[in-house]
């Protein structure tokens, strides 16, 4: 079966491209539409930025650097030279761009040009902030932004109903040397898993795509869990909410605003948008990152890792999914089927941070996950967990000791805090310092117990 | 000629906010960069083979492997080097390919040329590559110590500074360092070769220095300068990385192309162009101070040691303009600054927008800061305290005299115009009600010198026709990087001839056009090509004025060429008449321009003279806040203002002003480059090295040009050098942090920041503050 795509308002069926091919090397080579850029071929620089629309979705901006072509299948796609016709005028983004003199050497715009795009098809009300946030994933090196940001102000936010196609989907797709799996059902995936344990399992592929963009290495045999039914729910009861594990970033968004808005802030700062529109908390997990900005959320919180192999289904505590660096609880044949997130009770006290050397777009230093429930002044229970201070997500039992049983005080929160400093032995990279990160680590408990306790004083650069 | 405000007024004159001339075909994805041009069947695609080691002998070298890998045309070592091989911008011996020991990570040992980039990039891995280590010198201090230098230590005095610092009433001595910044332009080096006959080659670089992009590649293939052009439509940035290592990067491939007879593209992977390319220099200093009790400098001496890396390149100039600005603002009665360019087994550092300057005045900077400390004052008192000033204090440690000083009337106006005063009480009062964040603000003048500072460097050519329908032609030496130096030049020539800026056509810089230029840096792009091009205009509307001249029956001088058209008394023609007329007279509509900046000279013995026709002036004002429990930093609030002299184009200044402050701020704040213990840089991405993002700008970023602020130069239109000065203003931001820091010591104790002032850098600060204050809470 081909990928069939829309691509700047042609119907395009390919049979013949590797399905390792990046789309950004499709779009540039095959199709030589040259205005998407290679900046950095690792999603970072957005130089690439271009926007898919399936055909009951919304407009999304994606880094098409770390997009296999198979990924494009059903989708209608379109690159700057799409958005407005040949010998047109520019389309509006464009011509603000031009009329705000935000475009310099011009190399990073045609990016800018995309997602500012699929920002003012979104609707959402136009703040500074939520500007910000959708321009998170491109770098300009020449303007110092602020014409961009005007640019974007001077447009507002009035979405274009446009209704994509319906484009039929395949299950497989082959260019005769690699295959491409796309299965339907849950049954499909765990049956295609056991009968290609070598495949990898592609979820948003926002980290894996590297293997392409980077490494310029096939990947001989891929199985996508996108459209796999079971994996893309959002069960919500009265305990608990179930995420997929092929749920995005950008849908879970919205759910986890509601039962955990601290978490929901720390996932709008993992990665841009474009990352968080392909990129699954599933894919997080499964990648087992000592340094995953979601892992300690969700052990704080308690979640559990509901996962699916030829026997069946069995559920993994999130505090006992990773097992090492890199390594999780998954047998061969398993995968991982949903994430359930209790509802955080009335009385439960918990907040996400991250500290990175960039607000937006960085990977942590440092990221905890702090729960704890108060009871008449006195830390009753105590979930503290931690990336970057060891080779995997982890909670740190001696710190919740050193919690559990204590009034919740400020001199509580120093001392179990000067506890967690020395409950691990961190590294020293290019992140941060193994003393920075022990230090940091043991601060984030004091900024919890104030940011918690004490309403009028803000704690946090941002809040400014 | 043209006046801003005149009634009937040409398109797109000088001084008029004309928008860049690419901005539609940026905003559209028409705009062609080298890697969009279309691809030449039989092109091919080259690699690097890099040493793994920052130190080693090369024992021996098979590419058997990867010769026999299909799709493969060429593996070529040192030895195959037909020319010399040697690409020095400055001195001598610097390879394109090693040919003795490797010297850092990622030295280019050899290029494949194969039929696709994965092919040359799967070969060059199977290049196998036996080395003996040897022992590397990976920091400066070690280098310093060793006393291992790329070039001679360069040394400026002035007066005595030993009796200067004894004779003073106060003293301080201290260290400091900042580091190198990877240029991060988004379109990493790239070069396309393409053979001509005769063993002529066109060379198409992404280079800020065409000609010695063409003197690189006719020394490396052996072949006179004239058997090759080079030509650049623009770059996707440059900062000064494509100064002297865009030369590397072409004359490999124009070396794979001369061997294998076709086209070749050479495009660095961002990993190899952050590896394999030069940055920023990090730089250490020492410093003694001594200075009377308002904190005036009466004596000073400062070690500026420089991370060159493992050749010389263009270090010894960026040494010298760190040196040229120890001064800042700031008058230096007995001064010794000494430069010392370390070689170490890391990349060779390079050009990179402001140009040692920025380095130069952190050190000065710091001092300040200290005496402040040091005596209790407002660290803005000791600044004014020691601003070039009347006649007895108005020359720099190197001998020129500052003419054109405005630095103390610029901070004022800054003050005025934001309440500084009242802005530093509210920082006080913030600071005093909360324990957790603490804020800083701080304000930085900056004094920046224009023109290359080697006098040969500041000249510039350029070439105009005028065509029969009245449409022009223009080309000049300087390149296009977004900086809009081609509109800019644009506008001189449409003011000059008196038409609408549509009628110019802008064209691709190209040796074959203007020959023998000059780097397009040092801010000098339109200094330099706009007077040139001003020049070659000028010419031809002279031959041009006297055929009008014959016609209307009047003298030269009644011709005026106003608003596309040519006025005798009460007569005209259209500028397009006037065109066809002049050619049918048989009088010339071509013309090359020519520019010298006049005025300037250096001793280079006695390190003295005037290397700068004029100054640029700015002045900053940034507040910030820091968190004292994890380091986190931000700026808040920055309002500048920055001297343009008479602005050629005011969006564009804007624009330069804004961009380079906040690649400054990156610079200062959170880009930092990492090296691990073998001399690895671990930071060559941006998912590892983060330059800012827009949430990084000051929410609140208010930027002034001064106003009637014209140069009293007669430069091109009277305006000023924009490209690098506003870089400076950034040091505001460091400042501020430092401020903040210091407030947790209440301002007694001087803050040990360095920069890049990382969340890291800043706690540590924090700590170190906390720990040496007796009421200290840590």
């Amino acid at each position: 079966m081909p990928v069939r795509f829309q691509l700047n308002g042609v119907l395009i069926e390919e049979n013949d491209v590797s399905p390792s091919m990046t789309v950004l090397d499709y779009l540039r080579e095959n199709r030589l539409l040259k205005g998407t850029k290679e900046g950095c071929a690792e999603g970072d620089c957005g130089a690439c930025s271009i926007t898919i629309q399936s055909a009951l979705g919304r407009v999304k901006t994606v880094n098409s650097c770390l997009m296999l072509v198979p990924q494009l299948d059903g989708m209608s796609v379109l690159t700057v030279e799409g958005l407005s016709a040949p010998d047109a005028p520019p389309h509006p983004v464009q011509q603000a761009i031009v009329d705000n003199h935000a475009a310099q050497c011009g190399f990073c715009t045609p990016g800018f040009v995309m997602a500012l795009y699929a920002f003012t098809q979104t609707g959402e009300t136009v703040t500074p902030d939520s500007i910000h946030e959708a321009i998170a994933g491109n770098l300009c090196r020449c303007t110092g932004y602020r014409p961009i940001v005007d640019a974007a102000v001077s447009l507002g936010s009035k979405a274009e109903k446009v209704i994509p196609p319906a484009i039929e989907q395949s299950e497989y797709y082959t260019d005769g040397n690699e295959d491409f799996f796309a299965p339907r059902s849950l049954g499909d995936l765990v049956a295609l898993k056991s009968q290609h344990p070598e495949a990898f399992v592609l979820a948003g592929g926002t980290d894996l795509a590297m293997r392409a963009s980077k490494d310029r290495q096939p990947f001989g045999q891929v199985i996508s869990t996108a459209n796999v039914t079971e994996l893309n729910q959002i069960e919500r009861d009265e305990v608990s909410v179930t995420f997929g594990a092929a749920v995005n970033y950008t849908r879970a968004l919205p759910v986890l605003e509601d039962i955990a808005p601290s978490f929901a802030q720390l996932v709008r700062r993992l990665g841009s948008r474009q990352i968080r529109n392909l990129g699954t908390i599933g894919g997080n997990i499964c990648n087992a990152s000592p340094i995953g900005d979601t892992p300690p959320c969700l052990i704080a919180l308690d979640a559990t890792m509901i996962v699916h192999g030829t026997g069946g289904r069995r559920e993994i505590p999130a505090d006992a999914f990773f097992t090492d660096y890199r390594k999780t609880a998954l047998e061969p044949d398993e995968i991982l089927e949903a994430i359930r997130v209790p509802l955080p009770s009335p009385e439960l006290v918990f907040r996400a941070y991250k500290v990175s050397k960039r607000f937006d777009q960085d990977i942590s230093a440092v990221v905890g996950g702090f729960a704890v429930k108060i009871e008449n002044g006195i830390v009753i229970s105590a979930r503290v967990s931690l990336g970057g201070m060891a080779a995997r997500p982890a909670r740190a039992p001696t710190c919740e000791a050193a919690l559990i049983g204590q009034p919740w005080t400020l001199d509580t929160a120093i001392a179990a805090g000067t506890v967690l400093a020395e409950e691990f032995t961190p590294l020293t990279d290019f992140r941060a310092s193994q003393g920075y990160r022990a230090r940091v680590a043991g601060n984030l408990l004091q900024r919890f117990y104030l940011d918690t306790t004490q309403q009028d004083m803000p704690v946090e650069v941002m809040a400014l | 000629m043209s006046t801003a405000d005149s009634l009937d007024q040409i398109k797109g004159a000088v001084h008029t906010a004309v928008r860049h001339d690419s901005a539609e075909n940026h905003v559209t994805g028409q705009s062609v960069f080298i890697d969009d041009m279309p691809n030449v069947p039989g092109t091919l695609h080259g690699a690097l083979v890099k040493s793994p080691h920052a130190h080693a002998k090369i024992d021996s070298i098979d590419i058997s492997a990867a010769r026999d890998l299909p799709g493969v045309h060429a593996i070529l070592l040192a030895g195959d080097v037909p020319g010399r091989n040697d690409v020095a911008p400055i001195f001598e011996d610097e390879p394109i390919l090693a040919k003795g020991p490797v010297e850092y990570i990622g030295h280019p040992i050899a290029v494949v040329a194969a039929e696709t980039m994965d092919i040359a990039r799967a070969a060059a891995a199977l290049v196998v590559v036996n080395y003996i280590e040897l022992e590397p010198v990976l920091t400066i201090e070690e280098a310093l110590s060793r006393k291992s230098f790329t070039s001679p230590p360069q040394i400026m005095r002035r007066g005595n500074s030993i009796q200067g610092i004894a004779d003073a009433r106060h003293q301080i001595s201290g260290e400091v360092s900042c580091g190198g910044q990877d240029h991060f332009y988004l379109e990493t080096h790239i070069a396309l070769a393409v053979p001509q006959e005769d063993r002529d080659m066109l060379v198409y670089s992404s280079t800020q220095h065409p000609t010695e992009v063409q003197h690189g590649v006719a020394t490396v293939l052996g072949v006179p300068v004239n058997a090759v052009t080079t030509e650049i439509r623009r770059m996707g940035g440059g900062f000064g990385g494509k100064e002297s290592q865009s030369t590397i990067i072409a004359a490999l491939a124009a070396l794979m192309a001369a061997k294998t007879r076709r086209p070749v593209k050479l495009r660095l992977a961002r990993d190899d162009d952050m590896v394999v390319t030069g940055k920023r220099h990090d730089f250490l200093f020492r410093y003694q101070a001594g200075f009377d009790s308002d904190g005036r400098i009466e004596g000073i001496d400062i070690l500026m040691a420089c991370r060159a890396g493992n050749v010389a390149d263009l270090s010894s100039s960026v040494l010298i303009r760190a040196l040229c600005h120890a001064d800042n603002a700031y008058y230096l009665p007995n001064a010794h600054i000494h430069g010392y360019p370390c070689k170490t087994n890391t990349v060779s550092n390079t050009g990179f927008r402001g140009f040692g300057g920025p380095q130069g005045m952190v050190a000065i900077e710091t001092v300040i800061d200290h005496i402040a400390r040091e005596l209790g004052k407002d660290p803005d008192d000791v600044r004014r305290a020691n601003f070039y000033d009347t006649a007895d204090r108005d020359t720099t440690h190197y001998g020129q005299k500052v003419e054109d000083n405005i630095i103390a009337e610029m901070v004022d106006s800054l003050s005025r115009e934001i309440d500084y005063p009242a802005r530093k009480q509210a920082v006080a009062e913030f600071n005093r009600q909360n324990s957790v964040l603490k804020k800083g603000i701080a304000l930085m003048p900056v004094k920046f010198g224009i023109s290359f500072n080697l006098p040969t460097l500041n000249q510039a050519g350029a070439l105009v026709h005028v065509y029969t329908d009245g449409s022009v032609h223009l080309n000049h030496g300087g390149t296009e990087m977004g900086q809009g130096l081609y509109i800019k030049v644009a506008q001189v020539v449409a003011s000059t001839f008196q038409i609408d800026i549509d009628q110019v056509k802008i064209s691709s810089t190209n040796t074959a056009k203007v020959p023998n230029t000059s780097a397009t840096a040092a801010s000098s792009g339109s200094d330099l090509n706009g007077m040139a091009a001003h020049d070659a205009a000028n010419q031809i509307k002279a031959r041009m004025a006297g055929v009008a001249a014959d016609h209307f029956e009047v003298d030269d001088g009644e011709i005026e060429f106003r608003n596309n058209r040519v006025y005798a008394r009460n007569e005209s023609l259209s500028f397009a008449e006037l065109a066809q007329l002049t050619w049918e007279n048989r009088v010339s509509l071509s013309a090359t321009g020519f520019y010298s900046t006049p005025k300037i000279g250096w001793d280079n013995d006695t390190m003295t003279g005037r290397p700068f026709y004029y100054f640029s002036y700015g002045a900053c004002v940034s507040e910030v806040v820091i968190d004292t429990l994890t380091g986190e930093n931000r700026v808040l609030r920055t309002d500048i203002l920055q001297d343009c002299g008479r602005s050629l184009n005011p969006a564009i200044d804007l624009g330069q002003i804004e961009g380079a402050f906040v690649q400054g701020m990156g610079w200062l704040t959170m880009e930092e480059l990492w090296w691990d213990d073998k001399g690895a840089l671990r930071t060559h991405g941006p998912s590892t090295y983060k330059i800012p993002g827009s949430r990084d700008v000051p929410p609140e970023f208010n930027v002034h040009i001064l106003e009637d602020a014209p140069n009293r130069e007669p430069t091109i239109f009277r305006s000023k050098a924009i490209g690098e000065p506003p870089l400076m203003l950034a040091l505001s931001v460091w400042l501020a942090l430092r401020d903040a820091v210091a407030s947790v010591g209440d301002h007694q104790l001087l803050p040990n920041l360095n920069t890049p002032a990382t969340a890291e850098a800043v706690l540590m600060a924090v700590d170190d503050i906390q720990n040496r204050s007796q009421g200290g809470n840590s």
